[in-house]
């Protein structure tokens, strides 16, 4: 390149705004376009996997088949599932780190820009051609968001193939983030920024990019092998050609079980960082977090057959992934108590983001106890596929990522947008939230005790009080989110000006931005010493 | 910004590389031992070397079973054999086609308790080879077997599981269509007649 | 397939007037020993965490209380300790450690290898049971019973709603049972919360584990892993009875079967054959093709004025026999008796006025199961 056209592009990088009209989101290669278009997007597909919720709850309000016939009932657990893990929370969470991470670490954008624009542009024709499968003959995916073969290959509907596709998309995606993510960390901190004094969101997302990478090539793997279970005459699920139903499990698993520390990590990042601000005091053991999530994603590959137990596996295996699977619970309560201890003695107030970060280390702390409980083998010969689980992973999963999400959303809203959110409202979402969240939740553990399995589209009589209960709830928690919306819409519109640290307690690089913060973050590296 | 020590990272990369290579070997010494790896009992090679007979005695159970859409008779002719670990042993199956053409089936064995999956031998097995079945067929099928002195001492039951499956469409179908209209006709003949 | 606005109505009004259910909280106990311990590791294990979660959001909550700006309450700075971190690895390691004690001979009683009284292979299929007595010669299917009416809210749903099937596992109480878990197509998981038992029915593969039962009476359970549309209407229905009752109840079972073979060598009329026809259709085909013969398309075909129904017979009992690939219709010929399927044959061809005529003998099925 010419000296000429390299000072051209310098020149358009230091003061040029966005594009105009709608090449701004085609084309972007500007992190916080991006982070934007990711966090819309999740947000819609929240409403689309919980309007599947919806169907759901609706259907299990009373017993006897009322609204859906049971194939449209499968459909919609299993759309319900994938959306919300691939289509919600990982998008979110992709969102936030790029977003945030320039900005914390001291860069102009993400290393790699182009590439972002791709990873973001795969996921709406990835979700549109999943969602399109639902309209399609024999209908969409009805076999679980865990799509067990033979039920997945053999017995699926033929809409299955655009199923695997769009898996390989998000795959695809989701791989592209987690290289731009690694890069960006590894080469893009402003001088003095060392590995260990990066923020907590940093460790965590980089933490998380190595196991996408590590894991979301096992999931390509075994739809692959579906795919040519299906199409091309091979048996690797399949005993009559040699292959093993089970051998699906393992695969799967050993891409499910880190999958979900996926979904929790960057959460606890959020949560380390709101906590020590509204305490008004640094986050206690530092070092021993970071820790922590190293050793939980190391243990996260070697515990993936606990959500096997069932399936006939010999002593030595169930031992095994019993103790393993136990031995997370310490660096997890390791993470807990230091949360805790941040806040002891600090001087707290409690805005909306503080109130998720205490939501999330509640509800979390309720899902990681039940989690000990789900490890033991012998007694999880009654607690699997029951609505025990379902309250497990939905007590892990909801307080874990979405409100980690919320509140990240509300802790950086002022400086995304120059605006502060309408904190009266916003609290109301908070509080509407979790109450709408237990009541969906909590009565899960009493009706899997007593033997209501899950994906049942009717049940005993037995299991109807709380069943009401619990869809009651969920159709508080869902319409709850329209509050969020509400919130989001006012703020935009009509939010009063935010200053440039808006809580007074809030510690690190992005907020050192004007605010709204900058097209370009840092132009030039800020000095950490 | 600027990548500094490429030295380490190259060698990082290359570490990495290499440590994919490594699970390979890795894993398959993992799921031996925590008996993961499946629970079919292969072919018996080493035919040469004399299994050690001992006195112990252990019951052996035959099950058969089929897969979807199949509705073959198909059973053990005894339903459990007392046998002297280290000795040889012959039982059969029968198997019956009922359908209107000809059909391959593949047995596919399988071990109760698994941890007797790895001493259970066999010396013949009918699931060896893909049978071929014409069309209301009734087939008696061999399977040569014995008990290595290895076996755990606690297990004193195993049962042995075959299920047959459909291995036709795999193969061509153009076989079976034209004896499946021959058999079509004997059935309307016979149909007749017993009116 | 939203069938009708009005039903959210209906929810509503239905709603009190319902004296269903019992608002039970917790696990039970069973009925068997190892249910016993799983249900005493169960409450230690709840014991544990409660205790965990008092102490941990006690502080918690204590902090919350006092430690708030509005309080006037001023920030402590300190942000590590290093005797901290050793203390809260320590402690929790300890409580798993005492936690993994019972949990470990629990499972090691479980893998318990002794010989066994009774063997019995449990198949799944979608959407049933078949059990077959191992060294008994007694080979069944139970189909749930639940009616069409009561699922689709037609009837009052009676106090075993969808844990009711035409025949129960019967077993006998103090034998060592020792169970084969197989399955005929999908992965199926046998359930029954009362022994504490589940274990998933893999096709192609078998799974064992063994039960055996201190009291008489009736255990209920269904199918734990998703298998299909009907994952929802397989029950299981354990019968467990002193070994008495279960010494006559075999021999019954035993006769019942001479009986059946017996009645296939008989000649049967027309009439006869209908109305033993009308019952079998109502019971096996009437969840998908319809009490009319109507079917519910596209999934389920009519069989009124059908090709199969109308045309060669040798097809249709074919199809009735083997099942059709690749479709929802699966092979009767095992779960069906010979007359049971001569007489379902020759109903399909002669009611909801489809006229063929012509009728099929079971003597004519006996052939085809014993092959030519």
């Amino acid at each position: 390149m010419s000296t000429q056209a390299t000072d051209m592009v310098h020149d358009e990088h230091d003061d040029h705004g966005p594009a105009k009209g709608i090449g701004r989101w085609l084309f972007s290669t500007n992190h916080k376009d991006i982070g934007t278009m990711y966090l819309v997007f999740s947000l819609v597909m929240l409403f689309i996997g919980g309007s599947m919720a919806f169907v759901v709850r609706a259907e299990l309000f009373q017993p006897g088949l009322q609204l859906v016939e049971p194939e449209f009932f499968n459909q919609m657990i299993t759309m319900h599932g994938l959306i919300m893990v691939f289509g919600a929370v990982m998008p979110a969470f992709v969102g936030l780190a790029n977003w945030m991470l320039p900005m914390m670490i001291g860069a102009p954008d993400m290393a790699l820009p182009r590439l972002n624009n791709l990873s973001f542009w795969l996921l709406p024709f990835a979700f549109t051609m999943m969602i399109g499968t639902l309209f399609m003959d024999g209908g969409g995916p009805n076999f679980g968001w865990t799509f067990y073969a033979p039920l997945s290959t053999t017995y699926a509907p033929p809409s299955v193939t655009f199923f695997i596709f769009a898996i390989h998309m998000m795959g695809a995606s989701s791989i592209m983030g987690a290289i731009n993510v690694i890069v960006t960390i590894m080469n893009m901190r402003a001088p003095g920024m060392t590995y260990f004094k990066m923020p907590m969101f940093c460790w965590t997302w980089l933490i998380t990019a190595f196991l996408l990478i590590a894991v979301m090539p096992v999931l390509a793997g075994v739809v692959t092998m579906m795919l040519m279970d299906i199409h091309f005459g091979t048996a690797f699920f399949d005993a009559g050609g040699g292959g093993d139903p089970v051998l699906f499990q393992h695969v799967f698993w050993f891409f499910g079980h880190p999958e979900v520390y996926i979904m929790i990590l960057p959460s606890f990042g959020v949560v380390s960082h709101v906590i020590p601000a509204f305490s008004r005091k640094k986050l206690f053991g530092y070092n021993s977090m970071v820790y922590a999530i190293i050793a939980i994603a190391i243990l996260s590959f070697v515990v993936w057959a606990h959500h096997m137990f069932t399936v006939g596996m010999p002593f030595a295996g169930e031992l095994f992934f019993m103790y393993t699977t136990m031995l997370i619970a310490i660096p997890t309560g390791v993470k807990i108590f230091n949360w805790i201890s941040t806040m002891f003695r600090g001087s707290m107030t409690f805005e909306t983001p503080m109130l998720y970060s205490i939501g999330f280390v509640i509800l979390f702390t309720i899902g990681g106890l039940s989690g000990i409980m789900l490890a033991l083998a012998p007694v999880d010969m009654v607690y699997q596929d029951t609505y025990f689980v379902v309250a497990h992973f939905h007590y892990v999963l909801v307080p874990g990522a979405i409100f980690g999400i919320f509140a990240a959303v509300y802790f950086w809203l002022p400086k995304w947008t120059g605006k502060m959110y309408d904190e009266g409202l916003a609290k109301l979402h908070f509080w509407v939230s979790f109450i709408g969240l237990n009541l969906t939740f909590f009565p899960m553990h009493f009706v899997g005790l007593a033997g209501m399995p899950r994906r049942i589209p009717d049940y005993p009589l037995q299991f109807a009080d709380f069943n009401m209960v619990v869809s009651l709830g969920a159709f508080l928690f869902g319409a709850s989110q329209l509050i969020f919306v509400y919130v989001l819409i006012k703020t935009l519109r009509s939010g009063e000006k935010a200053e440039q640290l808006p809580w007074d307690g809030a510690e690190g690089l992005e907020w050192t931005l004007p605010t709204p913060a900058p097209y370009h973050s840092f132009p030039t590296p800020p000095k950490v010493d | 910004m600027q990548i500094g020590r490429p030295a380490p990272l190259l060698a990082v990369c290359a570490l990495m590389f290499g440590f994919g290579f490594l699970l390979v070997p890795l894993y398959s010494v993992f799921c031996e031992w925590a008996g993961i790896n499946g629970k079919t009992a292969g072919i018996y090679e080493n035919v040469d070397a004399l299994p050690v007979i001992e006195d112990r005695i252990v019951k052996v159970q035959f099950v058969g079973n089929h897969n979807a859409n199949l509705s073959w008779p198909f059973k053990p002719n005894q339903a459990q054999v007392k046998v002297q670990v280290g000795v040889q042993k012959k039982i059969t199956f029968t198997v019956v086609n009922p359908t209107n053409s000809d059909v391959v089936a593949q047995a596919v064995p399988s071990v109760a308790p698994s941890e007797a999956a790895p001493h259970l031998h066999k010396i013949e097995c009918f699931c060896f080879n893909q049978q071929p079945l014409t069309a209301g067929q009734v087939k008696e099928m061999p399977l040569v077997f014995f008990i290595d002195s290895d076996l755990p001492k606690h297990i004193k039951k195993i049962t042995l599981s075959y299920t047959l499956f459909d291995v036709t469409p795999r193969l061509s179908k153009r076989v079976a269509v034209s004896s499946s209209i021959k058999r079509q006709e004997q059935f309307a003949l016979a149909h007749i007649s017993s009116k | 397939m939203l069938k009708k606005v009005t039903v959210f109505g209906l929810f509503f009004a239905l709603v009190p007037s319902v004296a269903w259910s019992e608002w039970q909280l917790n696990m039970n106990r069973g009925v068997t020993d190892t249910s016993a311990s799983v249900y005493d590791l169960h409450m230690l294990v709840l014991y544990i965490c409660i205790a965990i979660s008092v102490v941990v959001f006690g502080v918690m909550f204590w902090s919350i209380f006092h430690h708030r700006k509005s309080k006037g309450f001023e920030a402590h700075q300190f942000h590590d300790s290093t005797s901290l971190e050793i203390l809260w690895t320590v402690v929790p390691t300890i409580i798993l450690v005492i936690i993994l004690f019972p949990a470990t001979t629990s499972l090691i009683n479980s893998y318990d290898s002794e010989d066994s009284d009774i063997d019995i292979q449990v198949t799944g299929y979608q959407w049933k049971w078949r059990y077959k007595y191992i060294g008994e010669d007694l080979d069944y299917f139970s189909v749930h019973t639940t009616p069409a009416d009561e699922i689709r809210n037609k009837a009052t749903k009676n106090e075993n709603y969808l844990l009711e099937v035409d025949r129960p596992l019967v077993l006998p109480i103090n034998k060592k049972i020792r169970f084969l878990f197989t399955s005929n197509d999908v992965i199926h998981a046998w359930w029954v919360p009362a022994f504490a038992l589940k274990k998933d029915a893999i096709p192609g593969f078998i799974n064992e584990d063994w039960t055996r039962i201190n009291e008489v009476g009736i255990y209920r359970g269904q199918c734990a892993e998703l298998c299909g549309k009907d994952h929802g209407f397989m029950p299981i229905v354990v019968k467990a009875v002193t070994e008495e009752d279960y010494a006559i109840w075999l021999k019954q079972q035993k006769m019942l079967k001479q009986q059946e073979a017996l009645a296939s060598k008989q000649s049967w009329s027309k009439e006869q054959l209908m109305a033993k026809g009308e019952e079998i259709y109502n019971k096996n085909c009437a969840a998908c093709h319809q009490p009319n013969g109507m079917g519910m398309a596209p999934v389920f075909p009519a069989l009124k004025g059908s090709a199969v129904a109308l045309g060669p017979i040798e097809t249709h009992l074919d199809i009735i026999f083997n099942g059709k690939p690749g479709t929802a219709m699966s092979g009767y010929g095992e779960q069906l008796s010979s007359v049971e399927v001569a007489a379902v044959l020759t109903y399909e061809r002669n009611a909801w006025g489809n006229d063929v005529g012509d009728m099929l003998s079971p003597a004519d099925v006996d052939k085809l199961k014993g092959g030519k």
